[in-house]
């Protein structure tokens, strides 16, 4: 399985806006590349990322071949409650991982 | 008598404001990490444990660490127990001496004797997804520590080899790596600076590579830029150099896995 490294901040009081970065080890094989041979690499992608907040999607991005390598993604919401978020990469050749981070809401 | 003695005071002082000759290298007071030479945005990334890629890398070294390899059913942690503890420190003396190979070995050679000697295992392949793991695994437990090498009188020979390298016009450009790394590391290549050439953050992740590479890697991508033939991965002139680039960094603290443009 892929490594990915999450930070979210284990504690927050009702209201604060927090910032939430995450971090996927992807090649990102744009499929514009040759080989030395001539041949054409195959596109191999991230291509969907997503994040819940409890059940609820509070970020969702569309990724693009000129999305470099390993991408990392830094967004904020607002701390509602105590729970879990959950993160969602999803990619070519049937990638599909899934990450989760507990919050506490004071 | 006078114009004798005026002209050697004239060379007396061109000797002494001479801003670095090759011979010298770079006073200490003047060292500087490639780091310093990047822009706030990729510091940043360097910075932070979640932006910096290369603890992709660190993290998959851990499961590297703890899992059986080959024959004798051994894990790293059979023999080293916790990374954190036993290997603090380690990658801050490598390339260092191995006295049944009779010549220095740098880190992700001594990963690989470990795998055949105690693990009886096959050697990962150079610029592998696991041996660049690995090695960032034990460069990150020496993060922040100077940069020491050992005081082993049978290096020496392989030190000067080194220096030699360094120091040799080669290539169709005919540039030393002395020639930018020692000598107009205040200028820029085009669009970039020319940094000093320490090399303290490795494996570290080139946004340019797009993942992890080894310092041999860096050298040889180095030495085609001056048209020169590289050095195949694991040659002793390139550990040589390694051993030398050690040196020249003494005392610099250890930044892998760093990040550079």
């Amino acid at each position: 399985m892929p490594s990915a490294l999450i930070n979210v901040p284990p504690k927050a009081r009702r209201g604060d806006i927090i910032e939430i970065k995450t971090l996927m080890s992807h090649i990102m094989e744009t499929g514009y590349r040759h080989t030395e041979g001539g041949d054409r690499v195959p596109r191999d992608i991230i291509t969907a990322f997503s994040c819940l907040y409890n059940g609820v999607e509070v970020f969702r991005a569309d990724l693009f071949p000129a999305i470099s390598a390993n991408p990392f993604f830094t967004f904020t919401t607002i701390a509602m409650d105590s729970g879990s978020f959950e993160f969602h990469w999803t990619g070519d050749n049937g990638f599909s991982e899934t990450a989760s981070a507990p919050i506490t809401v004071e | 008598m006078r114009l004798f003695r005026a002209i050697a005071a004239v060379l007396l002082a061109m000797a002494v404001m001479a801003p670095r000759s090759w011979a010298a290298g770079i006073p200490t007071a003047d060292r500087r990490s490639g780091f310093s030479f990047m822009g706030p945005d990729t510091q940043a990334i360097q910075n932070d444990d979640t932006s910096n890629p290369g603890m992709l890398w660190v993290k998959d070294g851990e499961a590297l660490w703890n899992a059986r390899a080959g024959a004798a059913g051994k894990s790293c942690a059979d023999c080293h127990q916790d990374v954190r503890a036993g290997m603090r420190g380690v990658a801050a003396h490598y390339p260092d001496f191995d006295a049944a190979e009779g010549r220095p070995v740098d880190l992700e050679q001594r990963i690989n004797l470990c795998r055949a000697r105690h693990q009886q295992a096959t050697p990962f392949a150079w610029e592998s997804r696991e041996l660049l793991a690995l090695t960032a695994l034990v460069g990150a437990q020496s993060r922040g520590l100077p940069i020491a090498p050992k005081a082993d009188g049978r290096l020496a020979s392989f030190i000067a080899t080194g220096r030699d390298l360094f120091m040799q016009r080669q290539g169709q450009l005919n540039l030393a790596c002395a020639n930018c790394h020692d000598d107009n590391w205040d200028k820029r290549l085009a669009g970039a600076p020319i940094t000093q050439g320490h090399a303290s953050g490795y494996p570290e992740y080139r946004l340019e590579w797009q993942t992890l590479g080894s310092l041999q890697r860096r050298l040889r991508s180095c030495i085609a830029g001056i048209r020169a033939q590289p050095y195949p991965y694991g040659a002793p002139e390139l550990v040589a150099l390694e051993l030398y680039l050690m040196q020249r960094a003494a005392g610099m603290p250890v930044e892998t896995p760093a990040v550079r443009p």
